[in-house]
């Protein structure tokens, strides 16, 4: 079963709470746990796998041969995107704009066109020393699309444990969402089970969660929320999300402490073990609610 | 010799419009003749690669030379491959198509050489 963990912006303790619930699955399951912020991945401070492992990925992007083109313009006729052009006997590829979508490839009447891999990220992978099988994508610098490298890494698969070792309890899979509600977020929970929102008592973390709730009603997945900081700001996304019909899962209080904790990268159950027991429920319900 | 003018109407008489892969529609003029035509730009609403798309367009039209206010990279590097001359006149004064022309007879237009921007891929 794959769980995300999104909030609308960052800041609001996704990380905390979704490393959270990793280390305490761990305890009884089989965990792994992608970091889908690509942009800025930071899970791995929090659980501190040993990544020996690194892929480089990308997207395969078109290579005209120029004694098989006829420059026929059936490739630049299909792309989308106007990342191939053909003018005159010439025909231009654009690696910035394109998608990597093999129509061009599929589409030329020479078979003129091969395809080569534009390097846009690269996969780092490994274990913790809890055994949850990690893995995060790091996009180039300079590189704008995302979604690219989510896809690999959502197909990413660790290598299986050693002959003789248990396969104990059940397959899991935590998806740290990347911060907001663009195609990112989008690519991040398509093919998932369900989402757990974390938001923020204020006006700001209420608009944000809507836009989030939004895209999971959109994929017909089931969401439930974590309410971070609570005690701050009004009761209007408890009043939400009871005519959304949005289940609080779990209210982590406003306390200097926790506070602190999050902010020098620890799990809150690491930094707080007496949120062990509440974490072990929120995934129970989880688990329940998806399986109801 | 066959002129594409980059334009916000219809007509010889249409503003000229400095954008070149959201113009609106580019204008056609034969310099030799003084005919002219008028085309929708294809690319003026692309969601990416709009001068790609608008230069081929150009190209298909058979201009030989091209004038707009600006041009972005791929829109230089496809216009210079299909050997077209790029040719720019300053947008801020408002002025037709039919000026631009004339200002094109008179051998006033800049051509936009400076910008080299990149080599080009694929051949
Ligand atoms: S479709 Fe193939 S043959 Fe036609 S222009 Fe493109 S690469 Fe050349
Ligand atoms: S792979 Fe897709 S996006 Fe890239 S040039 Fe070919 S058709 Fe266009």
């Amino acid at each position: 079963m794959r769980i995300v963990v999104a909030s609308g912006k960052g800041g609001t303790g996704k990380t905390t709470v979704a490393t959270s619930l990793a280390r305490v699955a761990a305890e009884r399951d089989r965990v792994r746990f992608l970091d889908c912020d690509v942009e800025a991945p930071n899970a791995a401070l929090f659980l501190h796998p040993v990544l020996d492992s690194h892929r480089e990925v990308g997207i395969r992007v078109p290579r005209v041969d120029a004694d098989a083109c006829t420059y026929c313009g059936r490739c630049a006729e299909v792309c989308q995107f106007n990342a191939i052009a053909v003018v005159g006997q010439k025909t231009l590829v654009f690696d910035d704009l394109c998608h990597g979508c093999g129509s061009c490839t599929w589409n030329c009447p020479e078979q003129a066109i091969s395809e080569q891999l534009a390097v846009t990220g690269v996969i780092d992978s490994g274990q913790t020393a809890e055994g949850i099988a990690f893995a995060q994508g790091v996009m180039n610098v300079g590189q704008t699309m995302g979604v690219p490298i989510l896809r690999e890494l959502k197909q990413w698969t660790a290598a299986p444990p050693p002959v003789g070792h248990d396969l104990r309890g059940r397959a899991l899979e935590i998806r740290d969402a990347p911060p907001g509600a663009s195609c990112p977020v989008v690519e991040t929970m398509r093919g998932a089970d369900f989402v757990l929102l974390v938001t923020e008592p204020t006006p700001f973390g209420l608009h944000d969660l809507k836009q989030v709730v939004a895209i999971a009603r959109e994929l017909g997945l089931p969401a439930g929320v974590v309410i971070n900081r609570d005690g701050i700001g009004d009761d209007a996304v408890a009043a939400y999300c009871a005519e959304s019909d949005l289940p609080i899962l779990l209210r982590i209080p406003m306390e200097r402490r926790i506070a602190e904790a999050i902010a020098s990268g620890q799990p809150l159950v690491e930094a707080e073990p007496r949120y062990r027991p509440e974490f072990q429920t929120l995934l129970e319900h989880i688990v329940a609610g998806v399986n109801a | 010799m066959k002129l594409a003018i980059s334009i916000a109407g219809q007509s010889l008489d249409s503003p000229f419009d400095a954008r070149f892969g959201r113009a609106e529609s580019f204008c056609l003029v034969d310099t030799d003749t003084g005919a002219w035509t008028t085309h929708a730009n294809p690319a003026q609403s692309a969601s990416g690669g709009a001068g790609v798309q608008a230069a081929q367009f150009v190209a298909k039209l058979g201009a030989q030379a091209v004038v707009s206010g600006a041009y972005g990279p791929k829109a230089y590097d496809t216009l210079s491959a299909a050997n077209i001359q790029r040719l720019l006149a300053p947008g801020k004064d408002a002025c037709s198509a039919a000026d631009i022309l004339a200002s094109f007879t008179a051998g006033q237009l800049i051509p936009a050489d400076g910008a080299s921007h990149g080599g080009h891929h694929g051949g």
